[in-house]
């Protein structure tokens, strides 16, 4: 039995906007690939830790010293958009 | 014979004999992707003036004294997910079209310290996603030994590159298999480090706790100078390996005599293709009459690892690849609010595969689905790891085909998702487990197409497993070249 997935949902928590047709789509793959993917449910894993860092490392540190960092304009100048020293986006609320 | 045809080590004692120069080397290089690229396309960008440059300054420094070592005046080929300074990294992908990195990735950066000459950046499956190289936003590379086949991916264009002579070397990713199984369709090897052993920095992520960086070439030989040059701690990336590097030649020339060796019961039987079985076990036979003490060795929960993967890295895709906005780098298409913008950025900048696997990932980490997927596909991770560790307990090395199949054709399984995904069966497992692996080219099926044999060893063991690749490599004298390359 394929997944039953909510899709619209899913679409919008990843920022993609999809229309009804690609939606379908995905979700009928989707179902068909998370029904394999969901063999991993058929394993006992009671008391299992899951693994983080495959060689078991956990945190790394380093000394916090000021390093130069790459210059502000040549970042700026990969953007699609920039204005005095900042990235320029659409308004992120709509209007009145 | 051309330059272009030499490995990297034969190349490296023609320049210092003075055979030729670095400059000749890059023209020969240059000049067979001009007569193989419009067929092949396995660069997405050839950076000529950049590496004749590098190749000019490799001739003067060798001839004052300078000598950077075995890469110096090296003609190689970058996968274009690592980011080149200058030089437009796409990740074969729109959503980077046009994206000039300001910086070089650590591994980049220590080539070009060894004197290397990056000819240009390989065509790949978008962000890695993929195994045929069919997934790029600009168009698929074709493999050099069938051109109606595919080179296996994601890193099918440095494997084209090196097999057609349009490099003499290169760097891939593997993350499921992408160097290996590329590698083995190409008639290449292949080779997968211990995770952490080679930096990660500039390396656009795909699925961090997977994704390394390793060497395709012609020989083992080729891959020890390649990995040599680029291992190594990074204080620029957290996870990568801060103990003592292992000498990767400490163990070549001992042979098999006495070593055990485990074949994995999982990985064979339905679905492996009569020649790849057949070769892989012939190449067992011959490891045994060298002194290798042969045995099966099962690991069950291979038979899930697939599953686990397919959760794990789209889970950790869709998080890495947030980052793709529109706002800072890249593509931007217009919307009237920040997030309208955002939304349609991605929809037009990912293609079908990368879309798909950000659904899946984000799927699997959404509110009451996290531990029932995400959350239990690490568990079983920590599992394949017991297994592994099991295994080792009874051999040193497993051994395996790399691929189920040799290379498909063009189109075959884009259609169907978990098909394409199939092909990494046999590689997967040592990602998930962080450990070494490497394919190595040990013949042809009767229709001319390489096979590739897997070697893996437990983490950190590459001096073991480059002792055994180099020993497969000896007995199965493996020197055909695709047609593409033969006068």
């Amino acid at each position: 039995m394929p997944i039953d997935i909510d899709i619209s949902h899913v679409a919008r928590l990843a920022r993609l906007a999809l229309d009804d047709e690609q939606l379908e789509r995905y979700r009928r793959q989707l179902g068909v690939i998370l029904e394999h993917a969901a063999r991993v449910q058929a394993l006992d894993t009671e008391g299992v830790e899951p693994t983080g860092h495959p060689l078991g490392f956990t945190n790394a540190f380093r000394d916090d010293q000021v390093r130069p960092s790459l210059e502000r304009d040549v970042v700026l100048a990969e953007a699609p958009d920039h204005r005095d020293g900042y990235f320029v986006v659409p308004p992120a609320l709509e209007g009145p | 014979m051309s330059l272009a045809d030499l490995t990297i080590a034969e190349a490296a004692k023609g320049l210092r004999r003075g055979a030729f120069g670095a400059r000749e080397l890059v023209d020969a290089v240059l000049e067979r992707a001009a007569k193989t690229e419009a067929e092949l396309h396995a660069y997405l960008t050839i950076d000529h003036e950049g590496a004749r440059e590098a190749a000019a300054r490799a001739d003067e420094e060798l001839a004052s004294g300078v000598d950077r070592g075995p890469l110096h005046g090296i003609p190689v080929a970058l996968k274009d997910n690592l980011c080149t300074e200058g030089l437009e990294t796409t990740c074969a992908s729109q959503i980077l079209a046009g994206y000039h990195p300001p910086y070089d990735a650590t591994a980049v950066r220590k080539l070009r310290e060894a004197g290397a000459v990056p000819v240009g950046k390989t065509n790949l499956d978008e962000f890695a996603m993929g195994s045929s190289t069919e997934n790029s936003a600009y168009g698929p590379t074709r493999n050099p030994w069938d051109t109606d086949r595919v080179p296996g991916g994601s890193s099918g264009g440095s494997a084209a590159a090196v097999a057609a002579g349009s490099a003499l070397g290169a760097l891939g990713s593997d993350t499921g298999g992408s160097i290996r199984q590329p590698a083995a369709l190409c008639g290449l090897v292949g080779m997968k480090p211990t995770y952490g052993l080679v930096s990660r920095y500039g390396l656009v992520a795909f699925a961090s706790s997977l994704d390394q960086i390793g060497p395709i070439t012609r020989t083992v030989e080729d891959a020890i100078l390649l990995l040599e040059a680029i291992a190594g701690h990074d204080p620029a990336d957290a996870t990568s390996w801060a103990g003592d590097l292992p000498d990767f030649r400490s163990e070549l020339g001992r042979g098999v005599e006495g070593l055990r060796i485990g074949i994995v019961e999982e990985l064979s039987g339905d679905g492996y293709e009569p020649a790849v079985s057949a070769a892989v076990d012939a190449m067992v036979s011959s490891l045994e009459a060298e002194g290798a003490r042969v045995q099966e060795v099962s690991l069950p929960t291979f038979d899930v690892a697939l599953s686990a993967y397919y959760l794990i890295a789209p889970a950790e895709a869709s998080a890495n690849l947030a980052r793709f906005d529109g706002v800072r780098y890249g593509l931007r298409v217009p919307g009237a609010t920040t997030e309208e913008m955002m939304a349609r950025t991605r929809a037009e900048g990912f293609g079908p595969e990368v879309i798909r696997r950000i659904l899946l990932g984000t799927y699997a980490l959404s509110a009451g689905y996290y531990d029932a997927f995400y959350g239990q596909a690490h568990r079983v991770r920590t599992l394949i790891t017991r297994d592994f560790a099991r295994a080792y307990e009874q051999v040193d090395v497993l051994v395996s085909p790399t691929s189920p199949t040799v290379a498909f054709p063009v189109g075959a399984r884009t259609e169907d998702p978990l098909a394409m995904y199939l092909s990494d069966i046999c590689t997967i497992p040592s990602n998930l487990a962080g450990h070494p692996a490497i394919s190595i080219p040990i013949g042809l099926d009767p229709a001319g197409l390489p096979i590739g044999f897997q070697v893996m060893a437990p983490a950190l063991s590459e001096p073991l497993l480059f002792r055994v690749a180099a020993e497969v490599e000896r007995l199965a004298r493996f020197d055909a070249r695709p047609e593409v390359v033969t006068p």
